[in-house]
């Protein structure tokens, strides 16, 4: 018998509250998936064609700076969402390196598949767009903060 | 107020990073303190500042406080060699009401050099453990680098009765841990919101963020603490110095709930 990941997407934070008719629909363009530590889960200018749910590890968001080695910018971890590339037009492609740094269990949904499900059916195209618009808000926000080095000295 | 006080002996210097040091000050006679209070701590020939307290309440012969070096007063105190005498008075100031956190979840959230303030409150949490349901701390710090206290991290992340989750704004090649800001720890670790409790130090931006972070998880404004370390001088509420809106620091803090503090912290114009 075939296995859904619907209880893997209703278990996902990104997903909590969704209306569960949604499930299937979203669930036929996902897989399960596992990154090993050291890897890398995607590259910065690949085309963006998926993100990930995380269920578990933990995954760096790196940028290459000739001289310094890679920055890591952001970690993300159970819980979170890697990719919002997928969804922005004329903007498929990764912004950053994602380095695996603990072994990433994960749900991998494909950018096309949903965003041809989005086009679709513009109320869930709606309910995914409002959700990643929180996403990017809270990265940007979170950019911000980092931005002003609070811890850094007066004066 | 000020007292005639025999001065204290510097026992030992620790460096705990680049650019700070826990000093082990020897009273004459034995101390008490609540968590939360501060010192204030003299150079001899220099000027006095305002030190928290950030050792165990229960050690009352050796007093612990950590300094981070940004000024001509905490320099010398830094540079201070053991065995030499330090003027000292105190303690002054609220402290962190950890009665109100007991039957509920208790959330400490430092940022940088906002560890040593909130950890006599770690101790006395952990030694009357029974009185808490989960028990959290987030920290948060510029680079991994300025981390304090990493070998008690290391141990308290160890127990499996405390959640310890730390992350830095900026990782290095070694760095292993979370990269981001602190109060998007908030939405990482589980707590009960309607029955947590929250005590806070770090700068100040931060601590707004953090609030607001938790506010929308439900934490109530009442049960969110902080501890705001403006510009003390007197630490005997005459200056003026210290003064946010209808609060003197040094005498009504500068531990105060996010109730009281609301309609001035984030008021540009005091």
């Amino acid at each position: 018998m075939p296995q859904t990941l619907e209880p893997l997407l209703r278990g996902h934070a990104f997903f909590a509250g969704l209306d569960p008719e949604y499930l299937p629909l979203i669930a036929g363009c996902a897989k399960n998936t596992v990154f090993p530590a050291g890897r890398f889960a995607f590259r910065e200018g690949d085309p963006a064609d998926m993100f990930l749910l995380i269920r578990d590890g933990m995954l760096a968001l790196e940028v290459a700076a000739p001289g310094r080695g890679p920055i890591t910018v952001q970690t993300l971890t159970v819980g979170d969402v890697a990719g919002f590339s997928w969804l922005i037009e004329r903007h498929h492609r990764w912004q950053f390196d994602g380095r695996v740094i603990e072994r990433i269990r994960a749900v991998e949904l494909d950018g096309a598949c949903l965003r041809g499900k989005c086009a679709a059916d513009p109320e869930l195209g709606y309910e995914l767009m409002r959700r990643f618009a929180v996403l990017a808000t809270d990265r940007l926000q979170a950019t911000r903060l980092q931005l002003l080095d609070v811890y850094g000295h007066v004066g | 107020m000020w007292a005639d006080t025999e001065p204290w002996r510097l026992a030992a210097a620790r460096r705990e990073s680049a650019d700070t040091v826990t000093l082990g000050l020897e009273p004459p006679a034995p101390f008490v303190f609540d968590p939360g209070q501060f010192n204030m701590l003299y150079a001899a020939g220099i000027g006095e500042v305002p030190i928290s307290i950030s050792g165990d309440p229960g050690q009352r012969t050796r007093i612990l406080h950590t300094i981070r070096d940004v000024g001509a007063v905490t320099h010398a105190l830094c540079a201070t060699p053991p065995g030499t005498e330090i003027g000292v008075r105190g303690p002054y100031g609220s402290h962190w009401p950890l009665h109100t956190a007991e039957g509920g979840d208790l959330i400490i959230v430092a940022g940088g050099i906002g560890l040593p303030p909130l950890r006599p409150a770690i101790y006395q949490a952990l030694r009357h453990r029974d009185r808490y349901q989960r028990l959290v701390l987030l920290y948060g710090a510029r680079t991994p680098r300025d981390l304090l206290f990493t070998g008690e991290l290391a141990r308290w992340r160890g127990r499996f009765d405390l959640t310890v989750e730390v992350t830095v704004d900026v990782g290095d090649r070694d760095w292993r841990g979370n990269v981001g800001v602190v109060p998007d720890l908030i939405g990482r670790v589980t707590f009960e919101p309607g029955t947590a409790t929250a005590f806070m130090v770090g700068p100040e931006i931060m601590m707004r963020f953090t609030v607001r972070a938790l506010l929308e998880r439900g934490v109530p404004e009442d049960r969110v603490f902080l501890s705001m370390e403006r510009n003390m001088q007197c630490a005997a509420a005459l200056c003026g110095h210290c003064q946010l809106g209808p609060f003197l620091l040094c005498r009504d803090g500068p531990v105060l709930s996010y109730r009281q503090l609301a309609r001035w912290i984030s008021l540009r114009e005091i």
